[in-house]
């Protein structure tokens, strides 16, 4: 008896939001045997890492604010692979945007007034359209490929967050630490109610129901869509490559330099050193497991925010390496790619009858 | 500046070139076969972290880049696996090979951060290696000398061999190849396992002879450089190995430019330098019409044989 691979007349609907489903389920299996051979608590880890943030009602506000770059910048990039567009270098776009943002709130330092922290968002907003538009002019004008370029310039933006908090927007105040100065009230954003949960977190989840609503239901939604799916049936139907790389780039870079401001007027409160932490390259995940769809990234980076809250839970109780949980994540999206293939393809297996329609 | 810290610098522009070369020479024989492995950073790192832990339990360096050359090649099987039998997404498998590379690595080299090894000396003997002007020639450990034969034997393999047309033909037309009967898939998994095997050598270099020791992310984005450079080579070997020492010089800048009594540039943007400089090459290079051209007909696309 041998498996044989037979191709269906159409994708299967189920089979695409099922393998996503089917990817967690393997990683929790196989991470809990591959944790058990290098001699660690295999269940346990699985346990930390993936249930006990999920039941615990006091880690789900910590939940919410892992999960609001993540949702942000998934959106973003989601619109960019839809369309075949592989911006990888999110993580410096949210770095600039980041950046862009302190930089407002250092020109009004000490100044008060609502229309202070509109301004630094716009500002990572800006910031990360600029600096992801370096890859789309490069790729339209001169065909260099994006995935090269953005990332490049990921490296690029921490040596300038480095520069900036060494040298200029060093704290005077601070004892010589690399660090920004402090946000004042006006510059930070406000917690819900008696939450520590900043109102990005809110914003985010309405920002992928707004995108779930651009998608579906209009024209450029269906553009973006189309251009991806089929490149000469949208050439033919008039829809622009060259407008589908811009505006697949701004929309990722706008996000994630949104994202960029919201982490550090939420949590930080300052820019500092440490401010890359690698949720540009998370975001892929999510939105790879996410299914490119608004309410599943949702769903994703909910998962993803669990497994960082329970990594560092597993850190701590059962001493695994802080390495563990992008193991976890990086597994999740191997085997969302292993198990795509049943969406185009029925498994068979030769020498038994198969059943239904052959 | 004299002629010793002339000769100094040299020496640090090959030890910068080398891993670069590597990886890039796996990569190259790669995308020529048609498969795009963005997981090339990835590999180095699990090649840093095997050949770092391999030396300090036996010893011996050659084991330790041996194993460094297995871990890679083993890595690339996840990834052969995953496009080559499952012809899943190369993009999205090799970025996953990069984010899974990064974790495996920290995990594995959690136990052996802030330990050494000793670095394996010069090929030559002193009287060559040590010379004040001979060792421009001779003063280099054997992985630099197997870089440069790598080069010629891919520059060989590809243009007078049989097999080297037959993975050319591969990656310029699949079908063509499958229908006179050679098998696309397994010339595809092996050129993916020597790209393994030679980023997982590259990347040990930085663990056993650059810095020496084990840290996290410890390539720092060079494997990314490695893929920049195939594409700076116009996929031919001989261009790579220029390239890569053109890099060499780039990313050494710091150190020249502390030689040179230079303070005035701020080390970020010198530390920023290798990554501007891929962007304003890879510009400048598509401003010429033929690179597109250059590229292997089939690079990216999955095949799946009508049995």
């Amino acid at each position: 008896m041998r498996l044989e691979l037979v191709k269906r007349k159409q994708p299967s609907r189920a089979m695409l939001y099922l393998t996503p489903v089917f990817s967690v389920l393997l990683t929790m299996v196989v991470g809990a045997t591959i944790f058990s051979l290098l001699g660690y608590d295999g269940p346990g880890a699985v346990w930390n890492i993936f249930f006990v943030p999920a039941l615990d009602p006091n880690k789900w506000q910590d939940l919410g604010i892992k999960a609001a770059p993540l949702i942000l910048i998934a959106i973003g990039l989601s619109v960019g692979f839809r369309a075949n567009v592989w911006n990888i270098g999110a993580e410096g776009q949210y770095v600039i945007g980041g950046l862009a943002g302190t930089g407002v709130a250092l020109a009004t330092w000490q100044m008060e007034g609502w229309w202070i922290l509109p301004l630094m968002c716009l500002a990572g907003v800006a910031g990360g359209m600029l600096y992801a538009a370096i890859p789309a002019f490069l790729k339209t004008k001169l065909n260099v490929n994006e995935i090269l370029t953005s990332l490049m310039l990921t490296y690029v933006s921490v040596q300038l967050l480095y520069y900036l908090m060494r040298g200029p927007w060093k704290d005077p105040e601070g004892f010589n630490f690399p660090q920004s100065r402090m946000f004042t009230d006006s510059q930070m954003l406000p917690e819900i109610g008696n939450t520590f949960v900043h109102y990005g977190v809110p914003i985010a989840f309405l920002v992928a129901l707004l995108a779930w609503f651009i998608l579906s239901k209009t024209v450029f939604g269906f553009e973006i869509r189309v251009v991806g799916a089929a490149p000469n049936a949208a050439r033919y139907g008039g829809f622009n490559r060259t407008r589908t790389i811009w505006t697949s780039l701004l929309a990722a870079g706008g996000l994630a330099g949104f994202a960029g401001i919201l982490e550090a007027a939420g949590p930080y409160g300052q820019m500092v050193p440490q401010f890359p932490t690698g949720y540009g390259f998370t975001a892929i995940i999510v939105a790879f497991l996410g299914r490119l769809h608004p309410v599943g990234i949702m769903l994703a980076a909910i998962i993803l925010a669990i497994s960082y809250v329970g990594g560092e839970i597993a850190q701590s109780s059962i001493g695994l390496p802080n390495a563990a949980s992008g193991l976890f994540q990086a597994m999740m999206l191997f085997f969302l790619l292993a198990t795509d293939i049943l969406v185009n393809y029925r498994v068979r297996f030769s020498g038994v009858r198969s059943g239904g329609a052959a | 500046m004299n002629e010793a810290i002339l000769i100094a610098i040299l020496v640090t522009v090959v030890g910068a070139a080398t891993p670069i070369l590597l990886a890039g020479l796996g990569e190259l024989v790669v995308e020529k076969a048609g498969v795009l492995n963005l997981g090339v950073e990835g590999m180095m790192l699990v090649g840093a972290v095997t050949g770092f832990a391999v030396t300090t339990m036996t010893g011996a360096t050659f084991i330790g880049i041996v194993a460094a050359g297995l871990a890679g090649a083993g890595a690339s099987m996840i990834f052969g696996f995953l496009t080559l039998t499952l012809t899943a997404n190369q993009v999205a498998t090799g970025l996953a090979l990069t984010i899974f590379g990064v974790g495996l690595s920290s995990l594995i080299g959690a136990g052996f951060v802030g330990q050494t090894v000793t670095v394996l000396g010069p090929l030559f003997p002193p009287a060559l290696a040590e010379h004040e002007h001979l060792r421009i020639l001779f003063g280099y450990d054997p992985v630099v000398y197997f870089s440069f034969a790598m080069t010629l034997v891919v520059a060989w393999f590809l243009r007078r061999t049989r097999a080297g047309l037959i993975l050319r033909a591969v990656g310029e037309n699949d079908a063509s190849a499958h229908s006179i009967g050679y098998s696309v898939i397994g010339v595809r998994y092996m050129a993916v396992a020597f790209g393994g095997a030679m980023a997982g050598i590259g990347g040990c270099y930085y663990s056993l002879f650059l810095t020496p020791m084990w840290a996290e992310r410890l390539t720092a984005g060079r494997g990314w450089i490695a893929l920049a450079l195939v594409v700076f080579a116009a996929w031919k070997p001989m261009r790579l190995l220029a390239g890569a020492y053109l890099f060499g010089v780039v990313m050494t800048l710091e150190l020249h430019a502390k030689a040179a009594g230079f303070e005035y540039v701020p080390p970020e943007f010198l530390a920023a330098m290798p990554y501007l400089a891929t962007i304003v090459v890879l510009a400048l290079i598509s401003l010429r019409k033929s690179v597109g051209a250059q590229a292997p007909a089939c690079l990216g696309k999955p095949f799946k044989p009508s049995t």
